[in-house]
């Protein structure tokens, strides 16, 4: 059979994860030794008290599904936290959406916006799966990227400069994977005075939200005018360590809502049961793990920036998440080049900036979920191998 | 969190951090923290430094076992004088004072269990005050002062984005 007439073409022509390719590599020949710092997810397990509700449910047989928006307990709760912690209002009636960690939240948001040959402004360096889920939907990604100058925050004339009457939607990852940017009060005012007039709406992925160091995060929604054009994509994996629960939520007005409920309860019909009793349990009692995790985050971030510039390279200070994103173009080798050197010389494997868009050559992503005697292993290998090939 | 404690926790969990690298994490002074910790060594609040081994991993004959004493407390000093006696046999690693059924639970370490047991037997039994002894063997550890014994984990996180 010739597949190529048999698959779809749009999602033939998805370009594959420039991260696979490069760990690849990784899993090819012996690789055993290398320390990694390349691991998107935290190192923390779960809290026990959460875990111990998601078994609790099971040991009471709570193995149904649920109703399609999630349980009303949680639901509850998560529009409690989202006010405690962030000040948004949001009724949990018709208003949040439990889903499939937030990856299915940013994708329902996208489907439920996008029209085919609709634009979709990206800032980048970004999270892998956006463009992708544009495509997918018909939508045409319009990538901005980002500078180092700017802290890597999207400024209003770049935002500005990318609108077309085309232009439906803009997706804002703040606090950034990869770079660790955040934007603060001002900037997003600055953006939400641009996107005020128009049309456009905003998804913003606000999951690393209590991963910010300094200062506390702020959700464009809860800036004036804002909360009526804006998506809130978000869950539990990064704040409360639980990524294999698989479980997210997706926030916005009703009108929005409801149309990203109608593709939720055909595709996915609800978010694991389990995985949402123990959520509500996150939710009640997970504030002190959520402070307790991110001070742990806050001295590795420290200990990891001051590592590599001491090692020489220009750091830019991160404020958000749990990764680096050092200046890594100063030795005549593109990103891809000085990875793959330093993973077969060095034996430490980091990620090439260009597995998060092209704006990403010359930088490297380094994810600091990992114990400190883990970085300190990392550094001092990068090191040796910088002083070799310098 | 206080922060001191800060400091403290951060050497309890791992005693080789350098102040360097601690002032670092915690964004302080390393002058600072050398004097914290210095003032905590001299005021007795840091004890001592030690690895955490696990002697089940190589060559040597090794066992611990912890004992439960009765004991009648002596006029005056109580428990004071006994337990202190007891702390300078250097193959006990641990002393406390209980509550419940016992007064006394020594933690021991030696290379064999007769071993153990003579010193039961010879050294702790006679003494005056202890009426009673009762000595339990350690036959394996799984968890020790926070840190899990066996095979170190493997990190099998998936995700790279
Ligand atoms: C920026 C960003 N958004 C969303 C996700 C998806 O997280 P999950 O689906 O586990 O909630 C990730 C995961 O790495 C991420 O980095």
């Amino acid at each position: 059979m010739d597949y190529s007439k048999i698959l779809s073409k749009t999602a033939s022509e998805i370009k594959p994860s420039g991260i696979r390719k490069f760990f690849d590599l990784l899993s090819a020949g012996d690789m055993s030794d290398v320390v990694a710092l390349t691991v998107g997810q935290p190192d923390f397990v779960t809290p026990w008290h959460i875990r111990e509700a998601g078994i609790e449910s099971l040991e009471e047989g709570k193995t149904y599904y649920t109703s399609n928006a999630g349980l009303t307990e949680l639901r509850n709760e998560i529009s409690l936290y989202l006010n405690r912690r962030f000040n948004l209002s949001y009724n949990p009636g018709n208003e949040i959406i439990v889903t499939v960690g937030g990856s299915e939240a940013i994708d329902l948001a996208v489907r439920a916006i996008v029209n085919p040959g609709d634009e979709v402004i990206i800032a980048m360096p970004a999270f892998v799966c956006y463009p992708p889920i544009v495509s997918l939907a018909g939508g045409i990604p319009v990538l901005i990227p980002t500078k180092e100058e700017n802290e890597f925050k999207l400024t209003p004339e770049e935002l500005k400069s990318a609108i077309t009457p085309k232009t439906k939607l803009l997706i804002l990852p703040y606090p950034n994977n990869p770079t660790g940017a955040i934007m603060d009060y001002e900037d997003l005012s600055k953006i939400a005075d641009i996107l005020r007039d128009t049309d456009i709406m905003v998804l913003s992925d606000e999951i690393y939200a209590e991963l910010t160091f300094g200062q506390k995060h702020v959700s464009i929604a809860s800036l004036p005018g804002m909360r009526e054009r804006t998506i809130i994509a978000s869950g539990f994996s990064k704040a409360y360590a639980m990524t294999g629960w698989r479980l997210g939520y997706v926030v916005a007005p009703e009108q929005v809502t409801s149309v990203i409920y109608k593709i939720h309860q055909f595709a996915i019909m609800c978010a694991p049961t389990t995985s949402q009793f123990a959520a509500i349990q996150a939710l009640k009692k997970g504030d002190d793990d959520i402070e307790y995790m991110a001070e742990e985050y806050n001295r590795r971030r420290r200990y990891i920036v001051a590592g590599l510039r001491s090692i020489g390279f220009p750091c830019f200070e991160p404020k958000g998440a749990f990764y680096v994103w050092p200046n890594i173009s100063g030795f005549g080798l593109s990103s891809d080049e000085f990875c793959e050197k330093l993973m077969y010389e060095g034996r430490v494997a980091i990620v090439p900036g260009t597995a998060f868009g092209d704006c990403g050559e010359g930088y490297a992503r380094l994810s600091y979920a990992y114990s400190v005697e883990h970085i300190t292993k990392a550094l001092d290998g990068i090191e040796n191998f910088v002083k070799k090939i310098r | 969190m206080n922060e001191m404690n800060a400091l403290l926790n951060l050497l309890e969990n791992d005693a080789r951090l350098t102040p360097e690298q601690i002032a670092i994490m915690l964004d302080k002074e390393v002058g600072d923290i050398k004097k914290l910790i210095y003032e905590y060594e001299k005021d007795g609040v840091i004890l001592g430094y030690k690895a955490m081994i696990d002697w089940d991993k190589i060559e040597r004959e090794y066992v611990s076992a912890m004992i439960e004493l009765k004991v009648t407390p002596q006029r005056d000093k109580g428990f004071g004088s006994i337990a202190e006696k007891i702390t300078r046999y250097p193959e006990v690693q641990s002393v406390y004072l209980m509550s419940g059924s016992f007064d006394i639970l020594v933690l021991i370490e030696g290379r064999t269990m007769k071993e153990v047991a003579f010193f039961v037997a010879e050294k702790l039994s006679p003494m005056d005050s202890i009426t009673s002894t009762s000595t339990h063997f350690v036959l394996r550890k799984y968890k020790d002062r926070g840190v899990v014994y066996g095979v170190p984990e493997v990190d099998i996180r998936g995700s790279l984005v």
